[in-house]
């Protein structure tokens, strides 16, 4: 698995939780260091074996830090790159949830041996749309849960998301807009010096 | 509605960066993105020429030069702060004496969004500048991290040369081995000799011949040393031209004293390096550790590096075993001829 999957999980536990708590997670999770690198490639079964202290050191379910790790990768100022880098994918949330479909590519642009899990939004109907997550990962899709709320948050959309279900390697999120412009929303710079 | 107002939307949405020129350069008409370069004055009205500095082709000075060239690449500059540089080529308008100039930023691009706040509404569906600006960022993003892994890899490498034994250019042990090899021998109560060896004019060497010559000498030194002492002897070098030879359980003072005399005898020996012929020599002082005496090991150092004085005073290029009367007294020079030797060669002149 890329460093910067495991990177992203120790950034999260340690910008939430503090460095402590991340300590304790790397001693459960028996990794005998504490710092990924994010430019390194690390064994498969690492990750897992991580998600799983981490939910064991926070005493919570598996699926709900999950959530939160989403959340996190899109509003927390520390990782502002990552944010705006998903809000290139579109003007609007629409145009935002049908570029998902070229996250994995535009990752592999970025750095070339980052493999991300397949994505594949589905439109209903107007407002209706689901997306098919193709992860080895069991919990990606609440990531993307995480990661679509906060991203409906940036764009001012009031939408609503419930993760449908999984099943051979795919979890579905269906996600409902109710409002298109629902709030202001986070304001996004092409040129991040401007404004 | 005239030809040219009828032309306008179509044009605004294919290229937001366009002009519209009038038979005199004129602009006529100006793209919605291309008005955003100058958001306090409108363009129209204005002539290109007095917008825009037309860098190259250098030739062109008046607009009918450059609806003679249409279809040139424009190298083109504001004229006002912040002058941007832009890339342009100019197409005769459908419009009798009209000429249409598409406008784009090249490789301005990223400093272009930030200083006229652009977005992506102001680029048209089929430009690749927002790729290209998602490249850049997540580009530096990956670039960042790769900085941080690399400098954190050549601290961890720094400080894998400071714990590592190995002198690197010779492959001997080096003065953190020889610290670690002195202790051991100490703890297991051992006795040993230990020869402390300078080299002769290797400075010389150095500074006529040059570093390379320098290593060559150094590397073949070492294979000497090591040639001329047992496996469960220490060579260390532990300075430039420094070198100690820690021999445990050495026999009677006459076997030490024999693979010094060889030592100094196969280094003295001319080595050529690159067609040049590198002269050197070694001095050698030489101290006996015992574990039954109260002298600790560095006190045995000292006698050594004492004794390696008297090397070096009586000429060079010889052994002395350290005696305490080398304290008492300063010892001359008992070979009139090889100071002289000496000075020559530091000079220059083999």
């Amino acid at each position: 698995m890329h460093g910067l999957i495991n990177r992203a999980i120790q950034c999260f536990v340690v910008d939430s939780y503090g460095s402590e708590t991340w300590v304790e997670v790397t001693r459960i999770a028996d990794l005998g260091f504490v710092e990924f690198e994010s430019m390194l490639t690390y064994d498969d079964d690492v990750t897992p074996k991580l998600l799983d202290a981490v939910s064991h050191v926070l005493k919570r379910d598996r699926d709900e830090v999950a959530e939160d790790m989403g959340t996190y990768l899109v509003s927390h100022p520390n990782v502002e790159a990552l944010r705006r880098l998903l809000r290139f994918g579109g003007v609007d949330f629409v145009e935002f949830l049908h570029s998902l479909d070229d996250v994995p590519d535009r990752a592999r642009l970025a750095v070339s041996d980052l493999r991300l899990p397949g994505l594949e939004l589905q439109d209903h109907a107007p407002g209706q749309f689901s997306l098919v997550c193709h992860s080895s990962i069991e919990g990606y899709g609440h990531v993307m849960m995480g990661v679509l709320r906060a991203m409906a948050d940036d764009y001012g959309v009031l939408a609503v998301l419930e993760h449908a279900g999984s099943g051979d390697g795919t979890e579905t999120i269906s996600i409902t807009l109710i409002e298109t412009e629902f709030a202001e929303g986070r304001s996004f710079e092409l040129g991040a010096r401007a404004g | 509605m005239t030809e040219l107002e009828k032309l306008a939307p179509t044009l605004d949405v294919l290229c937001p960066m366009h002009l519209v020129l009038s038979d005199t350069g004129t602009i006529a008409h100006a793209g919605p993105t291309v008005q955003k370069l100058r958001p306090d004055t409108s363009l129209v009205g204005q002539h290109f020429l007095d917008v825009f500095d037309l860098k190259r082709p250098r030739a062109i000075t008046k607009i009918s030069d450059l609806r003679a060239n249409a279809g040139t690449k424009l190298h083109l500059q504001l004229r006002t702060p912040p002058q941007t540089e832009i890339k342009g080529i100019l197409m005769p308008a459908p419009v009798p004496g009209h000429s249409i100039v598409n406008l784009s930023f090249g490789i301005s691009v990223v400093d272009a969004v930030a200083d006229f706040a652009l977005t992506s509404a102001d680029f048209a569906a089929t430009d690749l500048t927002i790729e290209m600006l998602y490249l850049v960022e997540a580009k530096s993003a990956a670039m960042d991290a790769s900085r941080t892994l690399n400098l954190r890899l050549q601290g961890a490498m720094i400080a894998a040369e400071e714990q590592a034994f190995t002198d690197t250019l010779t492959g001997l042990k080096n003065r953190r081995a020889m610290d670690h090899v002195l202790a051991r021998h100490v703890e297991c109560g051992t006795r040993f000799g230990l020869m402390q060896i300078d080299l002769d004019w290797f400075k010389a060497v150095n500074d006529t011949l040059g570093h390379a010559a320098g290593d060559y000498v150094l590397q073949n030194v070492a294979r000497i040393m090591v040639e001329e002492t047992r496996d469960s002897d220490t060579v260390a070098r532990v300075g430039g031209d420094e070198f100690v030879i820690i021999l445990p359980y050495a026999g009677a003072q006459d076997v030490l004293y024999n693979i010094g005399q060889r030592i100094i005898d196969q280094v003295s020996r001319p080595m050529m390096f690159q067609g040049d012929v590198c002269r050197i020599s070694g001095s050698i002082g030489m101290a006996n550790y015992d574990p039954k005496s109260s002298k600790t090991v560095a006190e045995i150092m000292d006698d050594a590096d004492v004794a390696l004085y008297a090397s070096k005073n009586a000429g060079r290029g010889r052994q002395t075993v350290y005696d305490p009367a080398m304290r008492d007294k300063v010892v001359i020079a008992n070979d009139p001829a090889t100071p002289e030797v000496a000075e020559q060669r530091s000079a220059g002149l083999f």
